[in-house]
């Protein structure tokens, strides 16, 4: 297995013609992606004018390589830089486009080699006022997939949901546009504002999930992959179809909701008739979670795939900035998660949907059709997560095939925090975790922030564990 | 396609320390699920402290056995930190903690700020922390051939790792085994069916279910060591998918059966590296690529894992009868 | 001093309790002072003083909704009141855990059978018993530590299994069961620690009426071999024919208590309980008088139309 398992780490693989090249292997093993580009963000900040490029070179195992010397060519011609003590080499630009980055492999240290030749000279899309990064693992040459390096086994290397890509998203594109402050903003503020921005997208996002469990009782691990498919779908509808960007959120949307529609025709009301437990339905909802990653990356690459390209104009309030992008993804979000709310309060169909929350055979007993319910709160609820996915996206710049899976946990957390089933409780809980993702960098190191919103999580179900807007329960 | 070496790859997974360590972990999530009925989602976490408490003890100058029993402490504490203030909560919150203390694990574990320790991200090379293993293998340096496979005598995958891991294994299956026919298992069992129920009868269902889930996560602890002395300590390695996986490996073979996790994992990584093999040997590089065949290899699991749900709950070796009576 | 001695002075000694809410009992088992419990600020129990007389069958009445189950869940440590203390055989028990409760010799059962479904019935059995060296991780590992006891646990609950006409089924899974024998097996469980006082939750709901006279059969054979019972019923035809003594709930409140006859007779209890249904009879004989004999056949009746069902 290890001996057949070195070619896939060695190959890489071109989708559709795009000069994006599926850097694979190097967001699957080992390598620091954000703390490297983040740190070397500090020789390099970029501005509206200015675009950063970061490469990294590292030999897994053994350390950063210094010394490698990188060629940067693009728009704006050709530069050059070798890496420092940390393995890194920044280069700031000034021309938005496509950038080919190429490591002189002669100035790697002796022995050694980059382990995806192939990848390099690689194309890297640069846009003003945002920073991108290419890491470029080495090897000892010959050593490649052998036993005593940190060689990953069969599952590292090649998982779909491997979080080595788990956690990529979060930290290259996870933060969001709000929380790097510009010039002339306050840091608290400006973290305070990402964190509430942050917070209503993952409550529209997480919205769904609560509400399928409020009706059905179901964890929904695959609720991830619903976000991922609004953020891909609206991806695919922009950049390769050319449809406006309202086009592309509708399509998105209603693509969420028609696979809501299938998962339950197809899966889970058949598994509910047969009376399958909650748990197995669980359970199932993790299998469906595997083969949606495995989909996506199938399907689009571990590259990030951004919504939008180019950088929408920051706009200055008192001492935040916030970009159009963002203001336009929270009043959407705004406005949905009010018209959710006015729906489930005001409406005939929310209150039917509250009565199957709150106890399922009494109103199927007062003439509510229950299965005919929960089908319209499958459909609702991928509606809502793809949206929220597509809002997202638009927030944190890209998307990416486990973007949604990296924000699971968080959603759980919100939900969870807010109170099981109780959908005002999701929203507060989501801003909640929001804030605390976002302020927790003033304190901890940034790859720890995800981190600390479980935490916070794990404590409030210990000093309050009926969420902090749930009722507490009747025992027996 | 070369055949005979598609099943000496086959043959040479399922009998590797990637199947030891998982049939390792699914056996400690067979004691938590199988038994006593807890959601533990956070396998991997445990599988990584003891990948942890192992590999960091033995580069400060531990022992083999103390490095052992530090792995074990790791799983140990972890398992009572997670269990004291959320076992006496609803199920399903278990399923949450655990979930995001693994993840906590990992964040932790790969974080700059732990570099000195756990080498952050990049994790911590084999060799660094293998020696005192290799150091006890009785055997000498070379490379043996057994039937169509031939391994080092000693180094990282090697077959003293795998002769270790598989005497592991049936000393955790003898475990199980007595246990689930003991008293002390009818209780966890009892717990599994109602635990109201079994609280009524004078049994102190929140230490029963301590001592599952910290019985359950020693052996998760112990699949880590088995998983990273074949190759490193890397975080991301043991992440979520693992769990996942070794859920799918628990139900594959059959819950609350004593073999049904060895099972489940033998027959998991021969199929992963059998249809991987085929499309590999089948299909053109042009039409699918390495990668790709990956994926569609991790696509087929999951949707393994519903299909199992679905046709096939009880698994391979669970019995049928005694999971019609849940259903109802 | 023989069971039935003690059991008949105990029924004897009743005759000179006051009828009044809280009258103190000349031998109490359980005495439970100021215990209230409040859901969303409606007191779902809220017992100024009650005393169970031990030795003796109690049935503790009242509409739905009275707060007798909470009462229950409060007494055996299921549910934590706001406030109030209870003593059980000299033993205070407010603040304990249910498990211990249990242990201290106070063991309940459930309106809602929790037989334990995937596990045969007399795995259920053994559960049931006490001190068992094997239930301890370390002794579990080696078996002739536990074996002895085992034996005789299996012994007992296959004595128990007899007494309860389940001893054909053990091998079966608990979950395959009629509703009937799972109230039975519950109780015979419940049984194998050898309880002071056994607490029975609703033990006729959801029973086939045809199966009721056996188990209030299997209920007063409870007294007369010495055990104490609580149980809670809302159906008054069964209270009437098997209690000693009869509590009633309304509101959370104990709002009357006494023997059987007299307290169905009190207007009070009358009008908070009963309402405007008392006309009906109170205690219908008929239907319990034929019972005795057509036991095992209506079971098998009702066996069969579970199982279509």
């Amino acid at each position: 297995m290890r001996a057949e398992a070195s070619p896939d780490r060695t190959v890489a693989v071109r989708r559709g013609g795009a000069a994006l090249l599926l850097l694979l292997l190097l967001a699957l093993t080992t390598t620091v992606v954000a703390p490297a580009a983040r740190a070397a963000a500090a020789t390099c900040t970029p501005d509206e004018a200015t675009a950063c490029l970061h490469v990294t070179v590292t030999q897994p195992g053994t350390g950063p390589v210094a010394g490698a010397r990188v060629t940067v060519e693009g728009p704006g011609g050709e530069t050059e830089a070798t890496t420092d003590a940390s393995g890194r080499a920044s280069v700031a630009l000034d021309a938005p486009g496509d950038h080919t980055v190429t490591v002189d492999e002669s100035t790697l240290p002796a022995g050694t080699v980059l382990r995806d030749p192939a990848a390099n000279a690689v194309t890297i899309p640069v846009a003003l006022g945002r920073a991108a990064g290419r890491i470029f693992p080495v090897v000892a040459a010959g050593a490649e997939g052998g036993d005593s390096g940190p060689a990953p086994s069969p599952t590292d290397g090649t998982s779909p949901g491997d979080d080595s890509t788990g956690t990529a998203p979060a930290d290259e594109t996870g933060e969001g546009t709000e929380s790097s402050a510009g010039p002339g903003t306050n840091r608290v503020a400006q973290l305070v504002l990402a964190g509430l921005v942050f917070g209503v997208l993952l409550a529209l996002a997480s919205l769904g999930a609560n509400l399928i469990y409020g009706t059905t009782g179901l964890s929904n691990f695959a609720h991830g992959e619903l976000v991922t498919l609004g953020g891909m779908t609206a991806f695919m509808a922009v950049q390769w179809w050319d449809l406006p960007l309202w086009l592309g959120i509708v399509v998105a949307t209603l693509v969420g909701a028609a696979v809501g529609w299938l998962l339950n025709r197809l899966v889970f009301a058949p598994l509910r008739r047969r009376g399958v437990g909650i748990t197995q339905q669980m359970i199932v909802t993790i299998g469906l979670a595997l083969a949606g990653l495995s989909l996506f990356l199938f399907f689009f690459g571990a590259q990030p795939a951004p919504v939008v390209s180019g950088i929408s104009q920051r706009i200055q309030l008192g001492p935040v900035q916030i970009s159009g992008q963002s203001l336009l993804s929270v009043a959407v979000a705004l406005v949905v998660l009010g018209a959710v709310a006015l729906t489930l309060s005001r409406t005939r169909l929310g209150r039917a949907t509250r009565a199957v929350s709150d106890n399922p055979a009494l109103a199927a007993a007062t003439g509510i059709k229950v299965e005919t319910i929960i089908g319209g709160v499958w459909v609702v609820s991928a509606a809502l997560a793809s949206l929220g996915g597509v809002l997202l996206a638009l927030y944190l710049n890209s998307t990416r095939f486990n973007f949604g899976s990296t924000l699971l946990l968080l959603m759980f957390a919100a939900i969870t925090l807010g109170g099981l089933g109780s959908p005002l409780g999701a929203v507060v809980g989501a801003v909640v975790i929001g804030l605390v993702v976002e302020l927790s960098t003033l304190v901890l190191p940034s790859d720890m922030r995800y981190a600390s919103a479980l935490v916070i999580l794990i404590l409030v179900l210990l000093i309050r564990p009926q969420g902090i807007l749930g009722r507490a329960e009747r025992i027996g | 396609m070369d055949f005979g070496q598609l099943f000496t790859n086959v043959l040479n997974e399922m009998t590797g320390p990637t199947a030891i360590a998982y049939a390792l972990a699914a056996i400690g999530l067979n004691i938590h699920f199988g038994l006593t009925g807890l959601i533990n989602m956070g396998q991997a976490g445990f599988m990584l402290l003891g990948a942890y408490g192992f590999a960091v003890s033995t580069i400060a100058g531990a022992p083999l056995w103390l490095a052992f029993l530090v792995a074990v402490g790791a799983a140990v504490l972890f398992a009572l930190l997670l269990g004291i203030p959320t076992l006496k909560l609803r199920g399903d919150y278990l399923a949450i903690v655990t979930i995001a203390a693994a993840e906590i694990v990992r964040m932790v574990g790969r974080s700059t700020a732990l570099t000195e320790l756990t080498g952050g991200a990049e994790g911590l090379t084999g060799n660094s922390f293998k020696s005192t293993f290799q150091d006890a293998s009785p055997f000498p340096d070379d490379r043996w051939a057994l039937g169509p496979i031939t391994l080092a005598t000693n180094a990282s995958n090697s077959w003293w790792l795998r002769i270790v891991g598989w005497v592991l294994v049936a000393l955790a299956c003898l475990l199980v085994w007595r246990l689930v026919r003991s008293p002390w298992g009818r209780v966890l069992r009892g717990i599994r069916e109602d635990e109201d129920a079994v609280r009524a009868l004078g049994k102190n269902v929140y230490s029963y279910k301590l001592q599952a889930l910290v019985l359950g996560g020693v052996f998760g602890a112990l699949g880590g060591v088995v998983f990273v002395l074949a190759s490193s300590v890397q975080a991301d390695s043991l992440g979520r998918p693992v769990t996942f996986n070794t859920w799918t490996i628990l139900l594959l073979g059959g819950a609350a059966t004593v073999l049904g996790p060895v099972l489940g994992s033998l027959l998991f990584w021969a199929a992963l590296v059998f249809v991987r093999g085929f499309l590999r040997g089948a299909v053109p590089t042009e039409v699918l690529s390495v990668q790709q065949v990956e994926q569609i290899g991790w696509v087929l699991v999951g949707l393994t894992l519903v299909l199992l749900i679905v046709f096939r709950p009880q698994g391979i070796l669970g019995d049928k009868k005694e999971l019609a009576i849940n259903a109802r | 001093m023989p069971a039935e001695d003690v059991v008949t002075r105990a029924r004897r000694d009743l005759h000179q309790v006051p009828r009044t809410p809280g009258a103190p009992k000349p031998d109490a088992l359980l005495v439970a002072d100021g215990v209230r419990r409040s859901f969303g600020g409606v007191n779902a129990v809220d017992v100024e003083h009650l005393e169970v007389q031990r030795h003796v069958i109690t049935a503790l009445i009242g509409p739905n909704g009275a707060g007798k189950t909470t009462f229950f869940n409060l007494m055996t440590g299921f549910d934590k009141p706001d406030t109030g203390t209870w003593v059980f055989d000299g033993t205070p028990l407010a603040g304990v855990p249910a498990s211990r409760v249990a242990k201290s010799g106070m063991v309940r059962t459930f309106q809602l059978t929790k037989a334990l479904a995937r596990m045969t019935v007399l795995e259920n059995m053994r559960l049931g018993a006490r001190e068992q060296p094997g239930e301890n991780l370390f002794t579990a590992l080696v078996k002739p530590l536990w074996a002895p006891r085992e034996r005789e646990v299996t012994e007992k609950a296959m004595a128990l299994l007899e007494r309860f006409k389940l001893d054909t089924k053990k091998d079966d899974f608990a979950g395959s069961l009629s509703g009937g024998q799972r109230k039975l097996l519950e109780m015979a469980r419940a049984l194998m620690s050898d309880p002071a006082l056994v607490m029975l939750d609703e033990p006729m709901a959801g029973v086939n009426p045809a199966l009721t006279q056996s188990l209030l059969g299997h209920i007063t054979d409870l007294r007369d071999s010495g055990t104490t019972v609580l149980f809670v019923e809302h159906d008054m035809h069964m209270v009437r024919h098997i209690s000693d003594w009869v509590v009633v709930m309304a509101q959370g409140q104990v709002v009357a208590e006494g023997p059987p006859g007299e307290v169905m007779a009190d207007q009070a209890v009358i009008d908070a309980y009963l309402g405007a249904h008392h006309d009906t009879d109170l205690g219908d004989d008929a239907l319990l008088t034929e019972g005795g004999t057509i036991d095992a056949e209506a079971e098998a009746e009702a066996d069969a139309e579970e199982t279509k069902a």
